[in-house]
């Protein structure tokens, strides 16, 4: 009909990327311990599905929250009916302490700088409407989370000017990466909003530095400019350094009440730490009061149905809960990760020194045939298709180091994990055996590489790509 | 709550410090003098009565009793083994078994007439976020949708804030009981080209809000043809189809496409929402319908930013699945508004007072232009606010409904016991009396 809007036409939604592909691959063949033991693990969803026994004896011993029961009075109606953008104060109430729990008291929310909306994939877009607009640019550090490129840019119009992080410092964000990028931003004609990062990063499982938090402030300060700062893993930070806030540095700083203050904006949500991306709770903390109004007015079309926040609001308030659940959390997540670690050791295989997430920065530069993303592509594809494990490959993340992946621990048992790495090893030393072959063969035909050979690899390239669609 | 801005703050979008969220109008300053001094059957029986929220409040005991009847769709049965699938489950399809009872239910309410498949619903938080997210798909920034008058207030954020859609109405006047008429779509058509602006589709209610009528047959094949002359969308709001008071009264678009073997049916769009039928705002449970797989794509990939909980999904294909309860409660629901609605024009009549001729909804569009001072819109707020401060009712002027004809009010009767509608009654009763005096 050639009658839809450009929203729909453009590629912004970003769903051609290999990070969705990854995924069709494993919906078409995926692992099952019994009914498909030959099958695509899944290694690409970083979901926390480590806890669910704790959550599901919370709701055993607490029937009133999903019965809609307040002191064995039915409120059923009340919920029904509650529709109010400010939402459940209760909630609100319980979730601002959790998010003060989670730093270890070290800072305070208010609940009316608070704004509930469906999932933090709605707290960033709206965030975004609020603060740019087409021809506005966000900084982001890479490698960032695939999914940002739709988030801030789809509906927005606006665009995500990259900080390149490289591996020589660890990915930290320098003080040049970012001078650089606004200066590509300006000559891109783009006027610079402000900067978001994820603190725990996502992908890189590490908690950022004070230094790069001050370093934030400051450069955020000096252009006068927003700073977002997404903590929606902050619950995940399972070994030291500690996990440090954003708010927390502007209250050490004795920022408050400072024009900065009312530039820094935090987002949370339940999905990562206690496992529940399904019930779509996010939220957005802004100390700018005219951000907060615009932002609750917009969480209209997103908001939290009431029959979550009613269960939330009851499990979140049980003190004795959230403080077993946090520790818990912690120590099973770093067991979990140090698995993954060693694992990938014994498969020659090193990854990014990591204290949070639910994911690893892997490093398999020394596996790419050369240092290309064609390389990387490939290497992604063969671990896809031969060792079937989906993976998420580092330039979906926008990494600009090709051979980085992203690994994930969380959402599988401790046998599936296991028998990973099994599969890893054997894939590293067959690569090893092929490429003393190749070596070999190369060393043999050094001057002789017969083109019907590339011919042939190119073929069956393009055979796989077929198949993808 | 209004915000003063005198100048563009630096720093924040044009989106964030315009006024077009629209809530400045007296639609919502209303309610504030309903929250300042709330009516109380027992604790505050000279306060104001809320006659302007179209909440469906006749019918929660029949959704109680199902709660209490079958727990497994609150708790995820016993022992919970459902819990953790349920709890990861954030797909953009949205639950097949909530899709699956949804397609059920609006077919159940369409009497079986049309039919509707599972794989062409998106879901939505709330019908809000469907209709927002329609505009950004069928239409581009500056373009225009043709919206008829009178309607529901909260389109003009809806549809035109964060999209930079705009709305042209399509004039509809009481000579003819307010109906769509072809002369009028031209004319909002023309109006839309003088001002350069791109009609990308025309957006109806149906029933309408805030007349509280269906739209008849002839005005449906009406406004089809309109849309394909003019090539462009059509979005039928079907949010109180449950709603009308006799099943055989409401036709659907779906079954004027039904009757057209689909032909032309990728341009049409049907937005519904569990907030009036099963008066359940508060859970956020909207969708799309669309007959265009383009739209269908597209829609479900941006419900990311506005999925339905996957609790309140179970909970939801729980019951709605049960065929046993949704007839009833679609059966009963009808039979109880009828019966409020009903009560409502009686009431008004021994007051003096006319209502359009009205089937559906949660309120009647009344008529008291009989009253104003003069015919104007200043004359319809200065009646409203008389209304609001001396009858304490809060009911909605028809000027923040954007209609042309000054005088009308939209009045909810859903939302309040039977009892408090009686005393709403006899206070207008009592004000209209002592006009006749005066």
């Amino acid at each position: 009909m050639g009658l839809l809007s450009r929203k729909v036409t453009c590629n912004s939604h970003g769903q051609d990327s290999s990070y969705f592909l990854g995924w069709q691959e494993y919906e078409k063949n995926p692992y099952d311990e019994v009914k498909n033991p030959k099958g695509i693990i899944q290694m690409g969803l970083a979901e926390n599905q480590l806890c669910f026994d704790l959550l599901e004896s919370w709701l055993a011993k607490n029937p009133d929250a999903v019965s809609f029961k307040r002191e064995e009075q039915s409120i059923f109606k009340e919920l029904a009916l509650f529709q109010d953008y400010h939402g459940l104060p209760a909630f609100k109430k319980a979730l601002v302490d959790f998010m003060a729990e989670i730093r270890g008291n070290k800072v305070s929310f208010d609940t009316d700088h608070l704004v509930l909306t469906a999932g933090a994939t709605s707290a960033n877009e709206t965030l975004m409407f609020c603060l740019a607009e087409k021809g506005d640019a966000i900084l982001l550090p890479t490698p960032y989370y695939p999914g940002f490129d739709r988030d801030l840019k789809w509906r927005t119009g606006a665009e995500i000017v990259p900080i390149q992080c490289s591996s020589s410092n660890g990915f930290q964000i320098t003080k040049s990466a970012l001078e650089a990028a606004y200066q590509e931003a300006q000559r891109k004609n783009l006027r610079v909003k402000g900067v978001l990062v994820t603190n725990p990063s996502n992908p890189l499982g590490t908690t950022m530095s004070r230094n790069e938090l001050d370093l934030l402030v400051n450069f955020v300060t000096d252009k006068e400019i927003h700073l977002i700062s997404d903590e929606i893993y902050s619950g995940t930070v399972f070994s030291s350094p500690a996990f440090v806030s954003i708010m927390e540095v502007l209250k050490d700083r004795k920022l408050e009440n400072t024009q900065v203050w009312e530039r820094v904006h935090v987002v949370y949500s339940l999905s990562k730490d206690l496992g529940l991306p399904g019930f779509r709770v996010g939220a957005i903390y802004s100390n700018d009061p005219i951000v907060v109004a615009a932002a609750t007015k917009m969480s209209s079309f997103g908001l939290v149905s009431s029959q979550t926040q009613y269960l939330l609001s009851a499990m979140l308030s049980d003190k004795k809960f959230t403080k077993e659940y946090i520790s818990k959390n912690h120590k099973r997540l770093q067991k979990r990760q140090n698995k993954l670690v060693s694992g990938l050791e014994k498969a020659g295989i090193s990854c990014l020194e990591s204290n949070a997430g639910l994911f690893c920065w892997v490093d398999m530069r020394h596996l790419l045939s050369s240092n290309t993303f064609e390389a990387e592509m490939e290497l992604w594809k063969r671990i896809v298709y031969d060792v079937k494990l989906n993976i998420s490959p580092g330039s979906s993340c926008h990494c600009t180091e090709p051979g980085w992946f992203r690994v994930c621990f969380a959402n599988m048992s401790e046998d599936t994990l296991k028998l990973a790495m099994q599969r890893l090893k054997s894939f590293v030393s067959s690569i090893t055996i092929d490429n003393q072959t190749h070596q070999d063969l190369k060393n043999m035909r050094k001057k002789n590489r017969t083109k019907w050979v590339f011919r042939l690899s190119f073929q069956s390239f393009h055979d796989r790509e077929q198949g993808e669609r | 709550m209004a915000i003063e801005i005198e100048q563009p703050r630096v720093g924040l979008s044009k989106v964030a410090v315009s006024k077009t969220h629209g809530e400045d109008s007296p639609y919502f300053a209303g309610w504030k003098a309903y929250d300042e001094n709330p009516y109380h059957e027992t604790s505050n029986q000279s306060g104001v009565i809320q006659m302007g929220l179209a909440e469906n409040q006749v019918s929660f005991d029949l959704l109680e009793k199902y709660l209490e009847e079958h727990s497994e769709a609150s708790s995820w049965g016993k022992g919970a083994p459902g819990f953790r699938e349920n709890a990861l489950f954030q797909d953009y399809h949205g639950l097949k078994s909530f899709r699956q009872a949804m397609a059920s239910f609006m077919e159940q309410i369409r009497g079986g007439r049309a039919k509707f498949d599972p794989d062409r619903i998106v879901l939505t938080a709330g019908a809000t976020a469907a209709n927002e997210l329609l505009t950004f798909i069928l239409a581009d920034p500056g373009d225009a949708l043709l919206i008829p008058t009178p309607y529901y207030p909260g389109f003009d954020r809806d549809l035109r804030w964060r999209t930079g859609v705009n709305i042209v109405p399509i004039h509809c006047d009481s000579s003819n009981n307010f109906q769509i008429t072809p002369e009028a779509m031209e004319a909002a058509y023309q109006s839309a080209e003088s001002m350069n602006l791109k009609v990308r589709g025309i957006l109806i209610t149906n029933p309408s809000n805030p007349l509280g009528a269906t739209i008849q047959r002839s005005a449906l094949e009406q406004i089809l043809d309109f849309a394909v002359n003019k090539n462009i969308h059509l979005v039928s709001d079907e949010i109180y189809s449950g709603s009308t008071f006799s099943s055989s009264e409401f036709i659907s678009i779906a079954e004027i496409l039904e009757t057209r073997g689909y032909k032309d049916a990728e341009r049409v769009h049907i937005v519904y929402s569990l907030s009036k039928d099963l008066g359940l705002p508060g859970f956020r449970v909207g969708t799309i319908y669309s007959y265009n797989d383009q739209v269908v794509t597209t829609a479900r990939r941006m419900s990311s930013f506005t999925l339905i909980s996957s609790q309140t999904q179970h909970l939801l294909a729980c019951m709605l699945s049960n065929k046993e309860f949704s007839e009833n409660y679609i059966k009963t629901n009808r039979e109880r508004l009828s019966k409020r609605y009903d009560m409502i024009i009686k009431g008004l009549k021994k007051a003096g007072i006319e209502c359009l001729k009205g089937n559906a909804g949660l309120f009647c569009w009344m008529n008291l232009s009989p009253l104003l001072e003069k015919p104007t819109r200043e004359s319809e707020l200065a009646l409203w606010k008389v209304i609001l401060n001396e009858v304490k009712l809060n009911i909605s002027p028809g000027s923040s409904c954007h209609c042309s004809e000054p005088g009308w009010f939209r009045v909810c009767f859903a939302n309040m016991s039977e009892q408090t509608l009686e005393i709403a009654l006899e206070r207008i009763h009592k004000f209209m009396e002592q006009r006749k005096r005066s």
